[in-house]
């Protein structure tokens, strides 16, 4: 065979080769990747030592009442903080469990604040409200809110924060409520750490 | 000739790529349309083909809830008159957060869409535009719905 055919198809192959091996191997890293996430998704969801925690970021959002909400009027209280949409089907999974929450909880400390991500704004979100009879406080959303929360993407996306503002566990998709459950109750019986409000940002 | 460094780089960004790939929303994709010739006065079909990435799906053009977010095309701009658009038939999905199967597509999907070309209009080619809209999610989340741009040259004739 001549030189020259020999160098062109030891060139193909090499080629062939190597774009065979990249996609054999992004496809097994996607794949670990997105079985991963499953995992993490479903996995138990346990709260964070002190250590851990981060402070939650502050926002200013309004409510159906056009009532300017802070985070940090919540100082002291365990607080629910759920990203959701009217459109989302997990979402109205998890809502009845956070008014059952609300109701149960609400006189230990406890609130749960929804942040409804619609785009549609109150229009959409009043009759939602009413329908599945939501008795804690919704906020209207916006982007530079999802963002400071990690760029709230898939939703439902719920942070699980202590009474010191910092973010004890977090929940990307539906999950399971004795989870959130476990987590609440065990943050009632923790009081503020009076140092933690002023850590961090 | 590429060097030597190109062949460790190419590897490297491809696996960057599919690994970025999995951790972000999904996206559906449109093909390109080839170019539709009509005549004056004539109908032509323009199908666009579209996919999601497998594991996810997006509401099918008449969801089973009121409160779910359609596929809809919307065509805006261009020569041709919209007569009719055929969406793709859904299929009837049960997923861990719905208590009764919904109606979604996934994969790949036809949308047709059936124009007239007015005896009026002007010959050569031109853009035909619109907006595919859809709301997408997996068993467990869902993401916010997007919006498509979408565009084939037609050609009148």
């Amino acid at each position: 065979m001549p030189g020259h055919i020999i160098v062109v198809t030891v060139k193909i192959f090499r080629i062939a080769l190597l774009g065979f091996t990249a996609v054999a191997l992004g496809s097994t890293i996607a794949c670990s990747q997105l079985f991963t996430a499953f995992e993490q998704r479903t996995e138990k969801r346990p709260v964070k030592d002190d250590k851990d925690r981060k402070i939650a970021p502050e926002f200013e959002l309004k409510d159906a009442g056009g009532k300017v909400v802070h985070l940090a009027d919540y100082r002291g209280k365990v607080v629910v903080l759920d990203f959701w949409a009217t459109w989302c089907g997990p979402c109205g999974i998890e809502i009845p469990w956070f008014v059952d929450f609300e109701r149960k909880y609400k006189d230990r400390g406890f609130a749960v604040l929804g942040v409804s991500m619609d785009d549609d704004g109150w229009k959409a979100i009043t009759p939602f409200v009413a329908e599945k009879k939501i008795n804690y406080r919704v906020l209207l959303g916006d982007d530079k809110t999802g963002d400071q929360y990690g760029g709230v993407e898939a939703l439902p996306t719920t942070f699980v924060i202590d009474r010191s503002g910092r973010i004890a566990s977090v929940h990307v998709g539906l999950a399971n409520k004795k989870d959130f459950e476990d987590a609440i109750e065990k943050l009632l019986d923790t009081p503020a750490d009076s140092t933690a409000a002023h850590s961090g940002t | 000739m590429p060097s030597k460094n190109f062949w460790i780089l190419l590897p490297t960004a491809l696996l960057l790529t599919a690994a970025l790939s999995a951790q972000m929303a999904p996206t559906l994709t449109v093909a390109p349309i080839p170019t539709v010739k009509v005549k004056k006065g004539g109908s032509a079909v323009v199908s666009l083909k579209a996919s999601l990435p497998a594991g996810y799906h997006a509401n099918s053009n008449k969801p089973t809830e009121a409160y779910l977010i359609p596929l809809t095309l919307k065509w805006t701009g261009g020569p041709l008159r919209l007569e009719t658009i055929s969406y793709p038939k859904p299929t009837m999905e049960k997923y861990s957060f719905s208590e009764k199967p919904l109606s979604v597509v996934t994969g790949e999907f036809a949308i047709a869409t059936t124009f007239k070309a007015p005896a009026d209009a002007q010959s050569g080619p031109a853009s035909q535009t619109g907006t595919l809209r859809y709301q997408a999610c997996d068993n467990r989340a869902c993401y916010p719905p997007k919006n498509v741009p979408v565009s084939v040259v037609v050609s009148v004739e």
